[in-house]
Order: C-alpha cells, then structure tokens, then sequence
C-alpha cells in the first residue's frame, strides 16, 4: 500500500481501526441540498461516504460534483467511477479534476450494463475494465504518469478501492480476481452486500491463505433489509446478489411492522460476525435510499463515536 | 464479407510453439476471398511455417485442410478426422469460424490464425474497406447507402465535423469523408431533403453494446 495517499479513510485503516463507510446516491436533478441533507444524516457516524457514478445505469448528478458538495460540508468521499460511461480520456481527467477538488478516495468499478438502467439505448463505452482503471489510478499516484507515460504536473493521490463479489460466479475465480485488483494497485475492497454469511467466511478463509489480507484492507458490505420483498426481490432481480431462503423466511416471518426492525437487526448482527472475521477491516453500508437509518446502525452496533 | 489479415508469422509460430502436431484449416468463404485463409493461403503458410520452424531446430508435422465454411456444422465435421490426428488446429477462418470450431471439437485447442478486421468489400484488387458494423439498425435508407456509423470516424448522424476537408477525414488524407460521399450520393439521387432530417440519438440496444446478440428464426428452427 503506498502512503503518498493522504485521505481519513487510509488513515484509520492503516492504523487499524475498524472503519465505517455508506453510500450516498446523487439526485436524479440538480439540486444540491438533496445531496447536503444525505451528508447531514450521516455526519459524525461514518469515516467516508461513498458517491455512486450513475448506480444502475440511470441518469443523476455526477459523483464528482455531488463529492465536491459532500466535501464542502466537511465528509470525506469515496468518488466511485464506473468505465462503463467514459473513456480513458476522460477517466484520466475526471481522476486529476476530482483531487483538483479535494477528493482523496476512489472506487474502480466497470459499473451496471446500462440494458437495466433508464436509458437502454445508450452505447456502452467500456473502454477499459475495472482492472485497468485501477491500475491506471495507481500509476498516475505512484509514478505521476498518464496511461500514455506524460508526466504529470501534480499527480493525483488518490486512496485506491475496488469492489469484490464473493457470491458471484464462478466462485473459484473469486480470490484470484481479488489477487489480480490488489496486484493492479488496490488499497482497500469494498464488498457486495453480505447476506450469505458462510459463503462470504468461505471466500474469506481463501483470501487469506493466498495472504491477501495482509495486502489489503476489507471493508464488508451490508444493506439493511426492509421487508421479505426486498429480500426476495434483490435475491431474484439484482445481478450477483445471495439472499438465502432462511433470511427471506425470517423477513416474512415477522409482522409488517416489525420487518424494518427485523432487517436492522439482522444487519447488526451481520456486522458483529463480521468484526470476529480475521481481515476484515471495516464495514460498507449501502442503505439504497435510506441514509436516515445509517446513524443508528452505526450507534447500535457500538461503532461511534467515529475517530 | 468478412475482412481478416493473416497474423505475421512470428505471433503465429508463438501461438502454436507448445504443439508438435497442427492442423492448418482453411475456410473457402470471406477469408479466401480477402486471401487470408483460403486453400492458398493455408498451402503457402504451410510451407512458411515449416521452413521457419526447421531453421528453428523444432520438429512439427502439418497438416492441411480447407472446408468450404467453418462458421457452419456441417462443414466442420468434414475436418473431424483429421482434427483428431492434430494436437491444436489453426484455423484461417474468421473469430465465428475458430469459436465454431472450438465448439464442437472440446479437447482440441483451436488458435487462430488470423486477424478479423472488420464486414467490407473489397474496393479494388487488394483494397478493402470496411462497410458495414452490423448494428443491427440499419438506416442506410436516408443515408444514401453510404453509413456513417461505420464510415465516420465519429459516427456523426447529422451532417460533417469541422474536420472535414476536400473530401477527406480528418483522421486520415487517405480516408474518405463519409459525409461527403453521402452528400455527393443524395444530390445525385435528388435526395438533398434527407440531409435537413433531424436525426435522434441512435438506439444502440440491437448493437454489440446491448449485449452479445441472438437471432432466433422461429420458421427455420426445426
């Protein structure tokens, strides 16, 4: 891990800490107090917020602005960047322009196919995948060169993540997909939503016999189910998502009105086990429209006050 | 047809270094006539490919073969035999012809030989442009049957870019303006009302980037 980045987020990490992250989704409009009362609702409670690049293929406020809003309030973003959209003319770019802004910590990611977002007649780019826009940011930082070699009047020093699928297929290509995006210069991982909390101890037990961990900072994802049709339906509908049935069972088993409480308990409970996790490093929590809820997770799973 | 490029023969003797005994296949379609895979070009490739490999110190047997399609089943089970004498086959054909292969021999390495370049005509012996970039869309209709989605390096639908001059592209003094030879084109049809058409941003699902494509031709499948 290089240590010309200067952001909280490498800070806590690489001192140990167990770090909080959530997601903070742009407006579908121009609008800035949208984004300023998300960053309200989780000041105080979290290390970073991560910025979503176009989530789902659908149209909203760039990341980079909506970081630069998130910055001026005092929260330190995580500007995800999706391939999906630009080449790697205008990555390169975007990368310089963002810490022009102050924005310190990247996700590489190759992002939604547009086919499931708003605007399906959209020609993909793709240019490049995640994999290479990580390594790309990671020159840029370690050797200020562009992707074409020029060297740069000022590098960007940006602190590199990338996600990790564990309930994607093939399963055992998993980890050397991990050990490939840590070769290309990832500092930190952020994971899909654990649901499934033995396959996800599973890719964990294989991470660390390559020895992975100890190259890399794992940052667990949850989300915070809010009722059985949520469950069902992102077990069903969203790419590469593992819900078990006995979790779906569980959110049905509950009365309405108890199934919010039901899915926040269970995501505390997903976030003790993953803290008894060897190599897990923090917590990523992507409450998909429901910022409010964030504090009191973080709260109730003792993880405040924040460094 | 489908344009390919024989790959220079170093990358070539690269691909089948692991392999003592090789199949050369040809294909007698697009790849023959653009001289990159027919009977031919597998013959003189052959002889290239032993003489290199001799000055090499490396032994190889080859063997040749060319069917009339290697995109299509019923051809490629002619090659059967002598795919199962080989320990990987060459194959001369286009991408779909090698993957086609690759589907049905599963043991048999198949390496290709060749580089697919893109859907064309060829314009003058030994000159071949590209034509068409099967968008699955075609509106060529008011385009006076010149495409800009393949022919401009911008694949504008409105008209030229400040970068067209005298004719030319831009990117290339050898490479035609599209825009030009489309405005050439509807003036000689009488058709200069389509340059005015507003063209709307381009529905690009029925294209590769809508994801690989599929024709299902429910009154052929038997």
């Amino acid at each position: 891990m290089s240590m010309n980045a200067q952001s909280r987020l490498q800070e806590i990490l690489s001192k140990g800490e167990f770090a909080v992250t959530a997601e903070c989704g742009p407006p579908r409009g121009a609008t800035p107090e949208v984004v300023r009362k998300k960053g309200e609702l989780l000041k105080g409670y979290v290390d970073a917020v991560n910025v979503t690049d176009n989530q789902t293929a659908i149209v909203r406020m760039s990341s980079i602005a909506a970081c630069a809003h998130l910055l001026q309030m005092g929260l330190e973003p995580v500007m995800q960047m999706v391939t999906r959209d630009r080449n790697r003319i205008a990555l390169q770019s975007d990368i310089m322009g963002a810490y022009s802004l102050g924005i310190k910590n990247i996700l590489c990611l190759s992002g939604d196919h547009q086919s499931f977002g708003s605007q399906p007649d959209a020609l993909n780019v793709f240019d490049i995948d995640s994999m290479n826009l990580i390594r790309t940011v990671q020159t840029m930082r370690d050797q200020g060169k562009d992707m074409s070699g020029f060297e740069l009047n000022g590098p960007p020093r940006m602190f590199i993540g990338a996600a990790a699928n564990p309930f994607a297929d093939p399963f055992e290509y998993r980890v050397i997909r991990l050990a490939k995006k840590i070769d290309a210069g990832a500092d930190f991982i952020q994971t899909q939503c654990i649901y499934n909390m033995d396959r996800f101890k599973e890719w964990m037990k294989m991470a660390r016999e390559e020895g992975l961990t100890e190259k890399v900072h794992i940052l667990g994802g949850v989300t915070p189910l809010k009722s059985a049709g949520m469950a069902k339906f992102m077990n069903n509908k969203v790419a590469g998502m593992d819900v078990p049935e006995p979790l779906i069972k569980r959110m049905a088993g509950v009365p309405k009105e108890k199934a919010i409480e039901e899915g926040i308990n269970i995501c505390l409970e997903t976030i003790a086990q993953l803290r008894d996790i060897e190599g897990i490093h923090g917590v990523h929590i992507m409450a998909i429209e429901w910022e409010e809820i964030v504090g009191q997770i973080v709260e109730s799973a003792g993880l405040t006050p924040r460094p | 047809m489908i344009v390919a490029e024989q790959k220079p023969l170093s990358e070539i003797k690269e691909i089948i270094a692991p392999y003592k005994k090789i199949l050369i296949l040809g294909c007698g379609t697009c790849v023959k006539t653009c001289f990159a895979g027919g009977e031919d070009e597998v013959a003189v490739l052959a002889s290239a490919l032993r003489l290199a490999c001799k000055k090499d110190g490396k032994e190889i047997e080859i063997e040749k073969l060319t069917i009339e399609r290697q995109c299509e089943d019923e051809f490629i089970r002619e090659s059967a035999p002598a795919v199962s004498r080989s320990e990987g086959v060459l194959s001369l054909a286009c991408g779909a012809g090698v993957q086609a292969l690759a589907r049905r021999f599963a043991k048999t390495p198949v390496l290709p030989g060749v580089n697919t370049t893109f859907i064309g005509v060829m314009e003058s012996q030994g000159i071949f442009t590209e034509e068409c970039s099967g968008c699955g869309n075609c509106r060529l209709d008011i385009f006076g049957g010149i495409c800009p989605v393949t022919r401009c390096a911008k694949k504008l639908l409105n008209g030229p870019c400040g970068g067209s001059q005298n004719g030319k592209c831009e990117i290339n003094p050898d490479t035609d303006c599209a825009w030009q030879l489309i405005i050439d084109r509807l003036k000689a049809l009488g058709q200069m009302d389509n340059l005015r058409k507003y063209i709307p941003p381009k529905n690009w699902r029925t294209s590769l980037s809508g994801g690989p494509r599929k024709l299902v031709r429910e009154d052929h499948i038997i």
